[in-house]
C-alpha cells in the first residue's frame, strides 16, 4: 500500500514536471482561465447599456418630446438620428446604424389629451433578435413610466395595483453575478479534460507508454498518476477564477468554501475520469484533442451557462443528466450566491459522485484490459 | 548540365516552373488527404461535430422563457384576489403553485422548485377599492436576464387584469400609450434565426483552426517537418498543401450547415448565396491561417491546441456578437473584438441570411476578412522562414 502510494506520487511529480517545466505550456494552463474570466466577465452580459435608436417624431409636441426625453435620459438609449420621413427608416436599420426606430404618429398628443389611448410604433432590427427583444422590453418599461407620470399629471385614475419587486441573491439583477460563478466550472472543465486526455495520448504517440508498462507500476497506479496532476491543475484554475470573481468583480461570496471545494472535487474527478476514458480510445494527441472537443461543445452548450436548462425540451433536459458541468455550475452558483449548504445540494452532488465513479471505473477497466 | 540549372542548384532550390510547383503541391495535398481520410478523428470534426452542433442549436438552445414555475401566495381568498390569481393560472408563461402562507413559498424558492413568489396580501381585496393595493413579487435574481423577463410577465398579467377592471367600470386603469412592436427581418421572433449565424461561425471556426493547428504542430514535434524542408518543397508550398485538404473538409461542414439552416430551421436566405459562399470561404481561410500560424510558432501539440481554443473557439462563442451584444461591452473589450475575425463573419451572416445583400454591411466586413487572410498568409510564411534559419 505504501509502495503504491509512493509510486503514484512519483508519477504525479514526473507528470507535473512535464507539464509545468515548459514555460509556454505552464502559461497556457495558468493564464487563460484568469484572462478569460476577466474578459468574459465584462462581455458575457445580456444587460444592454448602449442601444442606438432613431426617432421618427411626426407629432412634434410637448407630449412626444417628453416621451423621447424619457428614452434619452435613461442612460441606455442613444439617439443617432431624427428622421423626417418614414422612407428613411430602412436605410438606417439596414446599415445597422440604429437598432430601434421609435415612430410617433401625428395625432399623438391630441389623442392623449382627449382621454383616448395613443400608439407608438417600435421597429427593431431582428437580425439579432435576442438583443432587439431586450431593447424593446426596455422601451416598454420607459413607456410605462411615462404612462404613470402622464396619468398623475392629468388626473387620470391611478393604477389600482402596485407591484413591489425584490430580487433575491442578486438585488441589482446583474448578469455578471450569474455568469462568473458559472465560469469556474466551464473554464476548468475544458482544460482539465484535455490535459488528461492528451497527456496519455502523448505518451502513446511518443512510445513512452510502453516503457511505463514495463516498470513495476500497476495499471491503476499509472491511471492515478495521470489523474492527480490534472486535478491539481484544475484546482489551481478554479481558485484563480474564484479570486477574479471576488477580488476583481467584487461579487460577494455567500457560502462555505468547504462545500464549494467538495463540489468541485467531485466535478474534477468526473472530468478527469472522462478525460481518461477519451485517452483510452485515442491513439494520437490529435484524436485526444478532437474527441475532447466533441464532448466539450455539447457539455458547455447544454450546461445552463448561457441559456437556461429549463428552456430546453424535456428530452434534452434528460440528456443533460450525464453532463458533469451542469451540476458543477449549479453548485457553484448556489453556494456562491445563495450560500446553499450540503443539504440543499444533494440533488447535484450524488449524480456527480456517480459520474466520477462510473467514468473512473470504466477508465481503469479499459486501462488494465488494454495493457494485457 | 547547363549553367542555369547549376545556379539554381547552388542556391538551394530546384526548378521553379509552375508545372513542377503544382506537382509538388499536389503530392503534398494527396499525402495530407490520405492522413485526413485515415484518421477517424478528422472525419469526426468535419462531419460529426457540425451535425452535433446543428442538433444542439436546433433543439437544445433557447432563451425563450415559458411555463415559469412560481409560487402564488393567496393570503385571503377575496373575489379580487381570486380573479388576479386566475390571470396567473391561465397565462401560458406561468406554472403557478398555490399556497396560503409565505414561509412555505420561501421554502419552494430555496429548493429551486420555483423561480419566484407572487404574494397577494390579506388586505388586497379591501385595498383595491381604495386604489392603493399592492402585490409583492420576489424573483430569484441569480439569472438576472430571466428575472427581468419574469418581472415583465408579472406586470403584463397584472396590467391585463387592471385593464379588464377598467373596462367593467371598476377602479382599473387604461394605458395612455401602447407600444406596438415590430421585429424586422424576423417577424415571428423565431430564435433559430439568431442561432443559425452562431452555429455556422462555431462550425467554421472549429474545423478551420483546430485541425490545422494540430497537424502542423505534430510535424514539428515528430521532426517530420525538418525532413520535408530538406526536400525541394518550398515553405509556401507546404503551407498550401496543409491548407487545401482542410479547406475541403470545411466546405463539407459549411454545406451541412447551410442545408440544415434551409431545411431544418427554415431560416430564409434573403441575400445572395454567392456572397454567403464567398465570405464563408474567406472566413475559413482566416481560421486555417490562425491555426497554421499558432502551430508553426509554438511547435507543440498541447500548447497549440490550448492557444487555438483560446484564440478561436471561446471568442467565437462569447465575443462575436451572436449571443451577447457588442455595443454593450466596455470599450476595451470592444477593442479586442475588432481584432477577432468572428465578429465580422457574424455581422455578414446575420445580414446575408435575414436582411439580403446590404452592401453597406457586406463590403466593409468582407474587406476586413480579405485583409486578415493576406496578413495571416504573410505572417505564416515569415514564421516558417524564420524557423528555417
Amino acid at each position: 500500500m505504501r509502495g503504491a502510494l509512493l509510486r503514484i506520487l512519483a508519477l504525479t511529480r514526473k507528470e507535473l514536471l512535464a507539464v509545468l517545466k515548459d514555460s509556454r505550456s505552464r502559461m497556457s494552463l495558468l493564464v487563460p482561465p484568469v484572462v478569460q474570466a476577466l474578459i468574459f466577465g465584462y462581455a458575457a452580459t445580456y444587460d444592454l447599456n448602449h442601444v442606438t435608436y432613431a426617432a421618427l417624431d411626426q407629432d412634434h409636441t410637448a407630449a412626444s418630446r417628453q416621451l423621447l426625453a424619457g428614452l434619452d435620459g435613461s442612460g441606455v438609449f442613444e439617439r443617432v438620428a431624427n428622421l423626417q420621413r418614414a422612407a428613411d427608416v430602412a436605410s438606417l436599420i439596414d446599415a445597422r446604424r440604429a437598432l430601434l426606430i421609435v415612430q410617433i404618429d401625428p395625432q399623438f398628443e391630441r389623442r392623449l389629451l382627449s382621454g383616448r389611448s395613443a400608439d407608438i410604433q417600435l421597429i427593431a432590427d431582428g437580425r439579432d433578435s435576442n438583443t432587439a427583444g431586450t431593447a424593446m422590453g426596455y422601451v416598454t418599461s420607459i413607456v410605462q413610466q411615462f404612462n404613470s407620470s402622464w396619468g398623475h399629471e392629468h388626473g387620470l385614475a391611478a393604477p389600482p395595483v402596485n407591484i413591489v419587486t425584490r430580487a433575491w441573491y442578486n438585488p441589482n439583477l446583474e448578469t455578471r453575478w450569474f455568469m462568473i460563478p458559472g465560469m469556474i466550472g466551464t473554464l476548468t472543465l475544458i482544460q482539465t479534460m484535455m490535459l488528461t486526455a492528451m497527456s496519455v495520448a502523448r505518451e502513446r504517440e511518443q512510445g513512452t507508454f510502453d516503457q511505463l508498462l514495463v516498470t513495476p507500476f500497476r495499471p491503476f497506479e499509472i491511471m492515478a498518476g495521470k489523474a492527480l496532476p490534472s486535478m491539481v491543475v484544475g484546482s489551481i484554475q478554479a481558485a484563480g477564477v474564484l479570486l477574479v470573481a471576488q477580488l476583481w468583480f467584487r461579487i460577494p461570496f455567500a457560502g462555505s468554501y468547504l462545500v464549494l471545494s467538495l463540489g468541485l472535487l467531485l466535478f474534477l474527478l468526473a472530468a478527469v475520469g472522462i478525460g481518461l476514458l477519451l485517452s483510452a480510445v485515442s491513439a494520437t494527441m490529435q484524436q485526444a484533442m478532437l474527441y475532447s472537443m466533441l464532448l466539450i461543445m455539447p457539455f458547455s452548450l447544454l450546461s445552463g451557462l448561457t441559456t437556461p436548462l429549463s428552456s430546453m425540451p424535456i428530452a434534452v433536459q434528460y440528456l443533460t443528466a450525464i453532463n458533469p458541468l451542469r451540476y458543477a455550475i449549479d453548485i457553484t452558483r448556489r453556494v456562491y450566491l445563495e450560500g446553499a449548504g450540503l443539504d440543499l445540494l444533494t440533488a447535484d452532488l450524488w449524480p456527480l459522485a456517480l459520474l466520477a465513479a462510473l467514468s473512473l471505473g470504466a477508465a481503469s477497466w479499459m486501462f488494465s484490459h488494454r495493457m494485457q | 548540365m547547363n549553367k542555369g540549372h547549376m545556379q539554381r542548384a547552388a542556391s538551394g532550390s530546384s526548378s521553379n516552373t509552375w508545372a513542377t510547383k503544382l506537382h509538388r503541391v499536389r503530392a503534398l495535398v494527396v499525402k495530407e488527404t490520405r492522413q485526413v481520410v485515415r484518421d477517424p478523428s478528422s472525419i469526426a470534426i468535419g462531419v460529426v461535430l457540425p451535425l452535433i452542433l446543428i442538433l444542439l442549436f436546433g433543439y437544445g438552445l433557447s432563451l425563450d422563457v415559458k411555463n415559469v414555475p412560481i409560487a402564488l401566495v393567496i393570503e385571503y381568498p377575496g373575489p379580487e384576489a381570486i380573479e388576479l390569481a386566475a390571470g396567473f393560472q391561465l397565462s401560458p408563461y406561468f406554472h403557478p403553485t398555490l399556497t396560503r402562507s409565505m414561509p412555505s413559498a420561501q421554502d419552494l424558492l430555496l429548493e429551486h422548485q420555483v423561480d419566484g413568489i407572487v404574494r397577494i396580501p390579506a388586505d388586497f381585496s379591501r385595498r383595491v377599492g381604495a386604489g392603493d393595493a399592492g402585490v409583492q413579487l420576489i424573483v430569484h435574481g441569480g439569472d438576472a436576464n430571466r428575472a427581468r423577463i419574469i418581472e415583465g410577465y408579472v406586470q403584463g398579467v397584472v396590467g391585463a387584469w387592471s385593464a379588464r377592471l377598467a373596462a367593467q367600470g371598476r377602479p382599473g386603469q387604461l394605458q395612455p400609450v401602447n407600444v406596438l412592436s415590430r421585429l424586422w427581418f424576423n417577424e415571428a421572433n423565431d430564435s433559430s434565426y439568431f442561432l443559425v449565424p452562431g452555429l455556422i461561425v462555431l462550425v467554421m471556426t472549429l474545423i478551420g483552426a483546430l485541425l490545422t493547428a494540430m497537424v502542423m504542430a505534430r510535424e514539428w514535434e515528430r521532426g517530420t517537418l525538418e525532413s520535408l524542408l530538406v526536400t525541394p518543397v518550398r515553405s509556401e508550398e507546404i503551407l498550401l498543401g496543409k491548407t487545401l485538404p482542410y479547406f475541403a473538409l470545411a466546405l463539407v461542414g459549411f454545406l451541412l450547415c447551410v442545408l440544415s439552416a434551409k431545411f431544418l430551421f427554415h431560416v430564409p436566405l434573403r441575400g445572395s448565396i454567392w456572397v454567403l459562399f464567398g465570405d464563408s470561404m474567406l472566413y475559413v481561410l482566416v481560421a486555417l491561417g490562425i491555426g497554421l500560424l499558432i502551430s508553426s510558432w509554438v511547435k507543440n501539440q498541447f500548447v497549440a491546441s490550448q492557444l487555438t481554443m483560446l484564440a478561436t473557439f471561446m471568442p467565437a462563442f462569447m465575443l462575436s456578437g451572436f449571443l451577447f451584444d457588442l455595443r454593450s461591452m466596455p470599450t476595451w473589450v470592444r477593442l479586442i473584438t475588432y481584432a477577432l475575425p468572428a465578429r465580422y463573419y457574424v455581422a455578414l451572416l446575420q445580414s446575408v441570411f435575414l436582411a439580403g445583400n446590404v452592401w453597406s454591411v457586406i463590403v466593409p466586413n468582407t474587406l476586413v476578412l480579405v485583409a486578415m487572410v493576406a496578413m495571416l498568409a504573410f505572417a505564416s510564411r515569415l514564421v516558417m522562414h524564420k524557423t528555417l534559419e
